[in-house]
């Protein structure tokens, strides 16, 4: 596969500006780049998603003309997007066959996938259930059904996009045990992402991208980290933030027997208790949807606690007595929340309007019913230019800042605050390198000036660059507590994962998932 | 898929006036269908809405009932609630004002008696949006279903009480005895006159000034006030809403309660200004047109004056096409207003790709155009 010249212009962005790339057929090749590097925006142009404004494509030396997705799959090239497109109500084989039933009865169709589906599963390691409903396999399991999605399809370059962001590191090796068989057999493999240590883990070729521009071409065997940490920053970067450990203060917040069940009554926090003290960073780590999610719903006052209590700034907070988040802020918990685009900011508003966003009755909006736009926006102008929020602009939209701006623009509002108590989502996910150096280097200074830190990342290495003490959490328990001397990634991803514990607890998942 | 965004002045200023250029040429056509001249048409069109003696008084009453409704539906739909209950709760404001006067019209003089009857009208109304408002917030009943429920309620209300404890006695048509002198609100031509200005009569009132104030008061409630920040807040995510601590079910019972009081306060040009007593149906359409009209008006008080003055034209300019045409019957103007409603509202957003690009191309030669 080969591109050449490619420019794609969204308005006045300059998404990719002549990218020129060969893909050996049957190799795994990487790209890598920070967010907004143009990556994402050249692989919906491979999938037919976008046509290109200039440049050409060509498969086995053939110009070909991708005008839609239906097109890039003729021409096979399968997709395995970032986020799942599967339908979880859906099982297996319904999902795999999704757009080729090939009739207009399923049982025909189905019945030949099923066979193709065995046959795959052998040659690649890929075994699935096929009457498994898609919304009870873990994760790792998802990201199979896609693959197979793909390959069922005739996919011969397989194109996947940051694939291992919601998988632990042991279903990411899994991952890639397949996609090195994939490659045996002759399947070009074409991995997006901005994480280092897996492209320099599976791949043989590595491009990396910067501001849209295809910027340097390694083998990856002759590269390190530091080096393509450099050439997609463009600059030298400390990879992880380290400095001493933070001291212990007293404990700030205590959580004794916390459980939460979503609407429908499932368990999602079950008997959680913890203590968090001031000038410490206390690390949540886990798989994506073990909990961690709802914990910050109820620490924040967002969901009630079912039962079990908090306490906090002299304020104890039960299932009888729950405090909304305006309560709790108002008492000095802050919360940079996971998902920033739906919850932190609101995407239309300009930065102004939600730099008040939570503080919208507090004297950061005025001092009477009415706001005080004049002092907001200065205020705001004056959060971006410490936090380096670019472009210092506080009457642009909110949707206009890249994912590591608006990032900042969220701490930067939540740290003016002072709080004695910071709860801190996924700080960032799809954010920049340079902005992750900062939010970094941000939590570090607020737990130095006492603050009690609460950190939920899906991201191993953050919690072990930045938390003094780090919990464990799996099907909504605390599995294990790890302190900062002793933590190491690999005992951390077995806890994770569940294993190595008596009290295995009965999550779907789990039992879907092959032993 | 493709096009880059529409920067806002075009979306603000240029997309309308395309969208409704389009209404126009396909009103043009349905026209040349049944016959007639469509250049003509317009021009009988504009004449009737703006320069014949009256129209603008006429045009303005129609844009003042159009205010209310559409300022009520915008409210409402920045909390992102869908009020299709205007008409409903103009119904109900309308009985609020009619109830006053008709107890208290021999009692009270109009400056006493007017206001209370204006607090009336949005008193009412509020309590009709409470309804939905209060179901939604707690029960989570869909808002859209019940107001159009509460809707045929209030209709049936009013035709119970107007066929029986409210008809003017002696009479048979569904209509309350007239209101005394001090129920009414001064017609605009009389005060003119007062002041030695001849114009035509029509039935334009002071509630035009109340509509006029009404769209300041939604300006600032919604831009400048901490609970007008909760409800944008709450719609555009409900997530980021509680998130931030918004007590959202108070937020949507407030919003609608203010969504409804402004639906009541149509009737007070109505029942107040123009009819002087409570007529079946006076609501004509008003609520629900007040859904294009804020649509169309983004939802934004100066969109919604805009709107409210181009319908209030479509309906007066259209009762005169009606009289010039043998052809064009008064029923045309539903198909004209439909077309509106279809280009700026419901394909609102059709043209808005062709029209980014069409920006963005411009915006691209313009520099190399410009000698360096």
């Amino acid at each position: 596969m080969e591109l050449r010249g490619i420019h794609k212009r969204f308005g006045a962005v300059h998404a990719n500006r002549g990218i020129d790339l060969r893909v050996e057929r049957g190799s795994i090749t990487g790209i890598i780049g920070e967010n907004g590097a143009g990556k994402s925006t050249l692989v919906s142009i491979l999938y037919g998603f976008y046509t290109a404004d200039s440049g050409e494509i060509l498969i086995d030396g053939e110009p070909v003309r991708l005008a839609g997705t239906a097109d890039a799959i003729a021409h096979g090239i399968g997709m395995v997007h970032q986020h799942f497109m599967l339908a979880p109500n859906l099982t297996v084989l319904e999902n795999v066959v999704l757009g080729n039933e090939g009739g207009l009865l399923l049982a025909r169709g189905g019945q030949a996938a099923r066979t193709r589906m065995a046959e795959l599963g052998t040659l690649y390691g890929l075994d699935l259930d096929p009457d498994a409903p898609v919304g009870e396999l873990p994760v790792g399991l998802q990201q199979r059904v896609e693959i197979l999605k793909a390959l069922l399809r005739g996919a011969r370059i397989l194109i996947l996009d940051e694939p291992t962001g919601v998988l632990t590191s042991q279903e990411a090796d899994r991952l890639f045990d397949i996609l090195r068989v994939l490659e045996r057999d002759g399947v070009t493999v074409l991995l997006i992402t901005h994480k280092l240590r897996e492209i320099l883990a599976v791949t043989e070729v590595v491009h990396v991208m910067r501001q849209g521009r295809m910027v340097a071409r390694r083998e990856t065997r002759s590269t390190g980290q530091e080096e393509l940490a450099r050439l997609m920053v463009g600059r030298d970067v400390p990879l992880a933030a380290s400095r001493g450990a933070g001291g212990t203060g007293p404990p700030v917040l205590t959580v004794e027997g916390l459980s939460h069940a979503d609407p429908r009554g499932a368990p999602r926090l079950t008997d959680v208790s913890f203590d968090l003290h001031a000038g410490e960073i206390l690390g949540i780590a886990g798989v994506a949807g073990n909990g961690q999610s709802e914990l910050l719903d109820v620490l924040s006052g967002i969901a009630p606690p079912q039962s079990g209590r908090m306490t906090f700034a002299g304020r104890t907070i039960t299932p009888s007595s729950p405090a909304d988040p305006a309560a709790l802020r108002r008492l000095g918990l802050a919360h940079v929340p996971e998902d920033r685009q739906r919850r932190g900011l609101v995407l239309p508003f300009t930065a102004s309007e939600s730099s008040i966003l939570g503080y919208q009755e507090g004297k950061e909006a005025g001092p009477g019913i009415l706001l005080a736009l004049a002092a907001i926006r200065q205020r705001c102008a004056d959060l971006m230019g410490r936090y380096d929020v670019r472009p210092p602009d506080p009457g642009l939209r909110c949707s206009g800042f890249s994912g590591g701006n608006q990032q900042k623009l969220v701490v930067a509002r939540e740290l003016s605050a002072a709080p004695r108590v910071l709860l801190v989502g996924q700080p960032t996910r799809g954010v920049d390198i340079g902005a992750v150096e900062s939010v970094h280097s941000r939590l570090l200074d607020i737990r130095d000036s006492g603050c009690a830190v609460l950190l939920v990342s899906v991201e191993l290495d953050e919690i072990l660059a930045l938390c003094d003490r780090i919990l464990v959490m799996n099907a909504g328990r605390v599995v294990g507590e790890v302190s900062r001397g002793e933590a190491d990634a690999k005992r951390i991803g077995l806890m994770m994962a569940g294993v190595g514990r008596a009290d295995r607890a009965s999550r779907p998942a789990d039992r879907a998932a092959p032993a | 898929m493709s096009a880059p965004p529409l920067p806002r002045w075009a979306d603000v200023g240029v997309l309308p006036l395309v969208n409704l250029a389009l209404a126009l040429l396909v009103s043009s056509l349905v026209v040349l269908a049944v016959g007639e001249d469509p250049v003509r048409a317009m021009d009988v069109m504009v004449r009737g809405a703006f320069v014949y003696e009256g129209s603008l008084g006429y045009t303005l009453y129609y844009a003042t009932n159009f205010l209310f409704t559409g300022l009520a539906v915008s409210v409402a739909f920045h909390a992102m609630l869908f009020n299709i209950g205007g008409e409903g709760q103009a119904a109900m404001g309308g009985l609020g004002a009619a109830l006053v006067c008709l107890a208290l019209d021999a009692v009270l003089p109009g400056l006493l008696l007017v206001p209370l009857a204006v607090a009336a009208a949005a008193a009412f109304g509020a309590a009709w949006a409470f309804v939905p408002a209060w179901l939604q917030a707690r029960r989570g009943s869909h808002i859209v279903i019940t107001t159009i429920m509460c809707n045929f309620i209030a209709a049936g209300i009013l035709v119970s009480l107007l066929t029986g404890p409210l008809i003017e006695p002696g009479q048979s048509s569904p209509a309350s005895r007239s209101f005394g002198e001090s129920a009414r609100i001064p017609a605009v031509h009389e005060i003119l006159g007062a002041v030695g200005i001849e114009a035509a009569p029509s039935p334009l009132n002071l509630s035009f000034a109340l509509a006029l104030a009404a769209c300041v008061f939604v300006w600032l409630l919604i831009w400048r006030t901490r609970f007008g920040y909760a409800v944008r807040t709450l719609g555009h995510s409900a997530q980021a809403a509680a998130y931030a601590g918004v007590r959202i079910p108070r937020a949507i019972v407030l919003a609608m309660t203010v969504s409804g009081g402004l639906a009541g306060l149509m009737a007070v040009n109505e029942v107040l200004g123009a009819q002087q007593r409570l007529l079946l149906d006076f609501t004509a359409g008003y609520g629900f047109t007040g859904i294009a009209v804020a649509l169309m008006g983004r939802n934004h008080p100066v969109g919604i004056v805009l709107a409210s003055l181009l319908f209030g034209a479509l309906y007066q300019g259209g009762s005169e096409l009606d009289l010039e045409f043998r052809t064009i019957t008064r029923d045309l103007l539903p198909v004209i207003q439909g077309l509106i409603i279809l280009f700026s509202g419901a394909l609102a957003y059709m043209l808005n790709p062709p029209l980014a690009r069409l920006v963005a191309v411009l915006a691209r030669r313009r520099p190399r155009g410009v000698p360096a």
